[in-house]
């Protein structure tokens, strides 16, 4: 008996344990997946409501014994019976009514706020989905300060951002759990998104709609953090390309340049400017490689360089043998692009 | 149950049983390649002659073709790849432009898969260039698939049915076969030699 007394607030404990984490609609930390995670839990309490209220209604139908007079032949129920039975059910169709009501009228009142954000954003951010990666442009009025990095968004904490949608492919869905609800990306069309970090933290997206073999690997990270943080990462990722240190390193940037890397990716103040993969830039300061597959880390990326198709199957990414000394040339390279 | 319907009914389970064991085989995926550094086609295979000298009989074609050309994943690869390298900023959507057409029966280099493989591989004169080591050889191969496709070549199986841009001209999969003067027996440059 103990024992399962104690089950009960464990139970509820193991459910809840979802609700926290890095990508968790019910653990916002933005205005608008605060109103959204509000709209959730009145709407479940509610429904919950109305669930166990038609339980009850059903077992007492089900359970409920059928009048029989003396000689066991079932009786009619009178007719003051039938017109409490009619009442009741006006009654319901009232409150049912009532009920869904108010509850569009909730929903209604949730979707203008979620557009409170608009015209009032600070910086514009253009994120373009490819497949199976993120393609992140910086936009500034100063040309010269606009730069494009690959899967990961910066914003400073409590500064509204704007985000420009665009497909270069198929519909993806840019979906920031702990920020906002889904918005599609669709080739041909312009969408936007405005979101707002109001707490520091990393949180992870993801895209929510099928877009081919490996839309399961297409997440990304929102990093919120302060304003001076934010700047300083943003003056980083506008210099070009570090030059390499040593030997070895440029080495590396030789083969790059030379070997299959250099038709597809970039890296700002090198020769390689190709546009349909990555921007490598500065690859070493980010969290994750492979659009959110992989943590970053040297060992990773010799294993992403290495065999992509092993990691990813089917992505865009070929396998292009190297030689040892090669590969620890290139990583060497790759891996000093802060 | 009538035994009547016993029968039907066994005559279908019977049936569809047999369609089980011949059911049709998906076409395999390979996106991985050959781990190992490939050498291309037999260097044997690569000729733009009909003329052997020694043995009379032509050496075979490389064991990639039907691999390559027959696959239809292959083949919308070599499409990607073809816009993405840029093929289409000399030879367009395969009409031509400051590149000689890839659409049409004439082949300069030889119109087979080892031919065009070689041409990629090694670059041509006026113009065209040489991408050796800069597109891996798996890649290289379903481009030269792709471009026997735009020709009509390829199955219909297997070709591309619809452009995912605006279609500029008739999907390969509907394009007519454009016969291969090099190949053609009664093209003048094979019949001279007969």
């Amino acid at each position: 008996m103990r024992a399962r007394r104690g089950g009960v607030p464990v139970c509820i404990a193991l459910l809840t344990a979802g609700c926290e984490g890095i990508q968790s609609a019910l653990d916002p930390a933005g205005r608008q997946a605060q109103h959204l995670a509000e709209i959730w839990w009145v709407m479940l309490a509610v429904l919950m409501a109305v669930y166990v209220i038609v339980l009850i209604c059903l077992a007492v139908a089900a359970l409920r014994r059928r009048r029989e007079n003396l000689s066991g032949m079932i009786v009619p129920p009178e007719r003051q019976a039938d017109r409490r039975i009619g009442l009741l059910l006006g009654a319901g169709v009232v409150i049912t009514a009532v009920t869904m009501l108010s509850l569009t009228a909730y929903s209604y009142h949730t979707d203008r706020r979620l557009s409170d954000l608009s015209g009032r954003t600070e910086m514009t951010i253009e994120v373009t989905a490819l497949q199976w990666w993120w393609k992140v442009r910086y936009l500034d009025d100063v040309p010269s300060r606009s730069f494009t990095t690959a899967n990961e968004i910066r914003v400073p904490v409590g500064v509204p951002v704007r985000i420009l949608l665009k497909s270069q492919d198929v519909i993806h869905s840019f979906w920031v759990p702990n920020l906002h609800g889904k918005q599609d990306l669709i080739p041909g069309r312009d969408n936007e998104i405005d979101i707002v970090a109001d707490r520091e933290g990393t949180y992870r997206g993801q895209c929510a709609e099928f877009c081919g073999i490996q839309h399961a690997h297409m997440a990304f990270e929102v990093i919120a953090e302060p304003r001076e943080a934010f700047d300083a990462w943003r003056d980083a990722q506008i210099a070009p390309a570090s030059p390499p240190a040593d030997d070895q390193q440029k080495q590396g940037q030789d083969l790059f340049q030379q070997s299959a890397c250099v038709m597809c990716h970039s890296i700002r103040g090198t020769d390689a400017a190709a546009s349909v993969a990555p921007d490598l830039t500065h690859l070493a300061s980010r969290g994750t490689l492979a659009a959110g597959t992989l943590p970053y880390n040297r060992g990773n990326l010799a294993a992403w360089i290495v065999d992509p198709q092993s990691i990813k199957p089917g992505n865009h990414m070929p396998l292009v043998s190297l030689s040892p000394s090669d590969l620890q040339a290139l990583l060497a390279y790759l891996d000093s692009l802060k | 149950m009538s035994l009547h319907c016993r029968r039907a009914l066994s005559i279908l389970a019977a049936l569809f049983l047999a369609a089980g064991l011949f059911a049709c085989e998906r076409e395999e995926r390979d996106s991985r390649g050959p781990t190992a550094p490939e050498t291309g086609p037999d260097p044997g295979s690569i000729t733009l002659s009909d003329l052997y000298a020694g043995s009379p009989t032509r050496p075979a074609p490389d064991l990639r073709r039907d691999q390559f050309e027959k696959n239809a994943f292959h083949l919308s690869e070599g499409k990607r790849l073809f816009t993405w390298f840029n093929c289409t900023g000399c030879h367009a959507q395969g009409g031509g432009n400051i590149g000689p057409p890839l659409m049409d029966e004439k082949w300069i280099y030889g119109s087979n898969l080892e031919n065009i493989f070689a041409s990629i591989v090694q670059g041509r004169p006026n113009g065209m260039p040489s991408f050796r080591d800069k597109i891996p050889e798996q890649q290289v191969w379903e481009i030269a698939a792709y471009v026997r496709s735009l020709s009509g070549q390829a199955p219909k199986a297997a070709a591309s049915g619809r452009n995912d841009q605006i279609n500029s001209k008739p999907a390969e999969q509907s394009t007519p076969k454009a016969s291969p003067t090099d190949t053609d027996p009664h093209s003048p440059s094979v019949e001279g030699r007969q």
